[in-house]
């Protein structure tokens, strides 16, 4: 059931709002249909975590009724159909990404565990003092933290692309980086979760690799709301999370090249990801197991490809079309309302379904707060991304961002309550 | 009337009191809210075991720039020994207002600074008993 909707226009197009049929969608949702105090909750934290459709909530169920057993190692037939539900799933993933093989797919906790195992194990056995790690001051900690933390193990150097005031990165400063040969690795992320900025990552990865470097992207917003292509991405290293895409938290994705994984050492260790324990010393299972120690998240990789089929069927070039123009209403409201001030792209064109903005006065705490009052569910913090609110020259600021499931409606309810938060505080 | 946002609450937060700087001070601290990132510095002046004079530093939201502000009020005049154990129960009384439990650090940041800069130990106050 894919809809045919508008793709390029730059004005909030009533068409791909109307047209994506996000009304229906949202009868997908329970979470949507629960009032609270007698009004519909309209929830706009979507960068933090989105809702569940029925059909996953139902796939869990189903798995834990029908079909629950441990993977792999287990003869009877529970086990059989567990384990070919839990690899069917690294299947999905592949085809939703376009990825070449399930060996180079490794189910982790999250993005951030993802980008952790690649940081402590490639980073910890292959950077060497005087390398450089280049990241950006968009980056969320958790692509900030676990480099740190492998440059202080290793004596590399954490360094930083800087966010121009459109909020895009220069890659002219990446070039000057790179030209400098000591570029070991480039990690940086797809979309940012504070300005909404889609950064050209294949761009950026071809760019590395010409020099010599590797290239880690950080897909944790980007694969709820683009069409990810991973072949043409082509970078070495590329982490998400199940939850921020309709899917069950506890489950993220990392890719990564298998020649890269060979030669790496396990995160983990213990159960599943060996090939034999002798009393001193242990070898490892093929990939991608030898990455996936311990019982896995079997339940949440099933209800993850639950999601996938969700967000196939209604396609990500629509979903991207439909947060387009939410996203562009959006700028256009807020930017027409008084004392309100954005971060990040001036356009929808080139930013994904996340607007950052400061209301003159008022905290964002105290306007996440007020919001709350008329059930309007948005983030006010740091957003985990402090070299950034360094940058922008703030503590934190207030967020709202969309699922497919989000209408026009409830970015009129958005502006309604922050004229109302703004009543309160000139009372 | 909002419940949280009352009159004196956001009056205080437009207008706080004993913001600004002490350059000769007996005792300073300064502390991060770790949710939000909101900073909150105090310098002291001690005279005759009493808190002589005091000057916050920093920016936050409505809740914690106000606590601070009615919290100096009171703090200045006090006895050292008094507002060195002065609890969570204390502060949320002189707000006078339902305060959230994510909003309570908000409200609490105030005396945990002034407690960090008196005794140099800087956990967040607890309630009477705790």
């Amino acid at each position: 059931m894919k809809h045919v909707v508008c793709r390029t226009s730059e004005e909030p197009c009533q068409e791909c709002l109307v047209g994506f049929g996000a009304e229906k969608i949202r009868e997908d949702f329970p979470i949507l249909w629960t009032k609270v105090h007698g009004k519909p909750l309209v929830y706009l934290d979507n960068a933090a975590t989105t809702q569940k459709p029925q059909a996953v909530l139902d796939t869990l169920m189903r798995y834990y009724t029908e079909e629950n057993s441990n993977v792999h190692r287990g003869v009877h037939f529970l086990s059989q159909v567990a384990t070919q539900s839990y690899e069917s799933g690294r299947t999905r993933v592949r085809q939703f990404l376009n990825a070449s093989h399930d060996r180079e797919i490794i189910f982790t906790r999250g993005a951030t565990e993802g980008i952790n195992l690649v940081a402590q194990s490639y980073g910890r056995k292959h950077l060497r003092a005087g390398d450089e790690v280049i990241v950006s001051a968009m980056e969320h900690h958790s692509n900030i933290v676990p480099w740190q933390q492998a440059a202080a193990a290793t004596g590399a150097q954490l360094r930083y692309l800087e966010v121009a005031d459109d909020g895009t990165l220069s890659l002219e400063q990446l070039d000057a980086e790179l030209a400098r040969g000591d570029v070991a690795l480039v990690a940086l992320t797809h979309v940012s979760n504070v300005l909404g900025t889609i950064n050209p990552v294949a761009e950026i990865v071809h760019r590395a690799h010409d020099a010599g470097a590797l290239a880690l992207i950080d897909g944790a917003q980007a694969v709820p709301q683009l069409e990810v292509d991973l072949t043409a991405i082509d970078a070495d290293f590329y982490a998400w999370t199940g939850h921020k895409a309709l899917g069950p938290t506890g489950v993220g994705v990392l890719h990564a090249r298998a020649e890269l994984l060979e030669q790496m050492p396990p995160f983990l260790s213990g159960g599943d990801m060996i090939a034999t324990v002798e009393a001193q010393s242990s070898s490892w299972n093929e990939l991608p197991w030898k990455f996936e120690a311990g019982t896995s998240m079997i339940a949440q990789v099933v209800g993850l490809g639950a999601a996938i089929d969700y967000l196939d069927a209604l396609g990500m070039a629509n979903i991207r079309a439909h947060e387009h123009a939410l996203t562009a209403y959006t700028l256009e409201r807020l930017s027409a309302t008084d004392g309100v001030s954005l971060f990040g792209p001036p356009s929808a064109e080139h930013r994904g379904g996340v607007v950052s903005f400061a209301l003159e006065g008022i905290h964002p705490h105290d306007v996440a707060e007020l919001l709350s009052r008329s059930n309007v569910c948005i983030r006010a913090s740091h957003h985990c991304a402090q070299p950034l609110m360094r940058r922008l020259g703030v503590v934190a600021t207030a967020r709202a961002s969309f699922g497919p499931y989000n209408v026009a409606a409830d970015v009129d309810a958005l502006i309604e309550a922050i004229e109302r938060a703004q009543e309160v505080f000139e009372g | 009337m909002d419940d949280l946002y009352r009159d004196f609450i956001l009056e205080h937060y437009k207008r706080p009191r004993n913001f600004g700087e002490l350059p000769e001070h007996d005792h300073d601290a300064h502390e991060v809210n770790p949710l939000c990132g909101d900073e909150l510095g105090v310098q002291i002046v001690i005279a005759d075991g009493r808190i002589a004079d005091l000057r916050f530093q920093g920016h936050g939201c409505a809740i914690s720039q106000a606590a601070a502000s009615m919290a100096s009020e009171e703090l200045i005049g006090m006895e050292v020994d008094e507002a060195a154990t002065l609890d969570a129960g204390w502060m949320l009384e002189l707000l006078g207002i339902p305060v959230s439990a994510t909003r309570r650090k908000c409200a609490l940041l105030s005396l945990k600074v002034v407690r960090h800069a008196l005794t140099g130990e800087g956990s967040w106050p607890g309630d009477p008993g705790n």
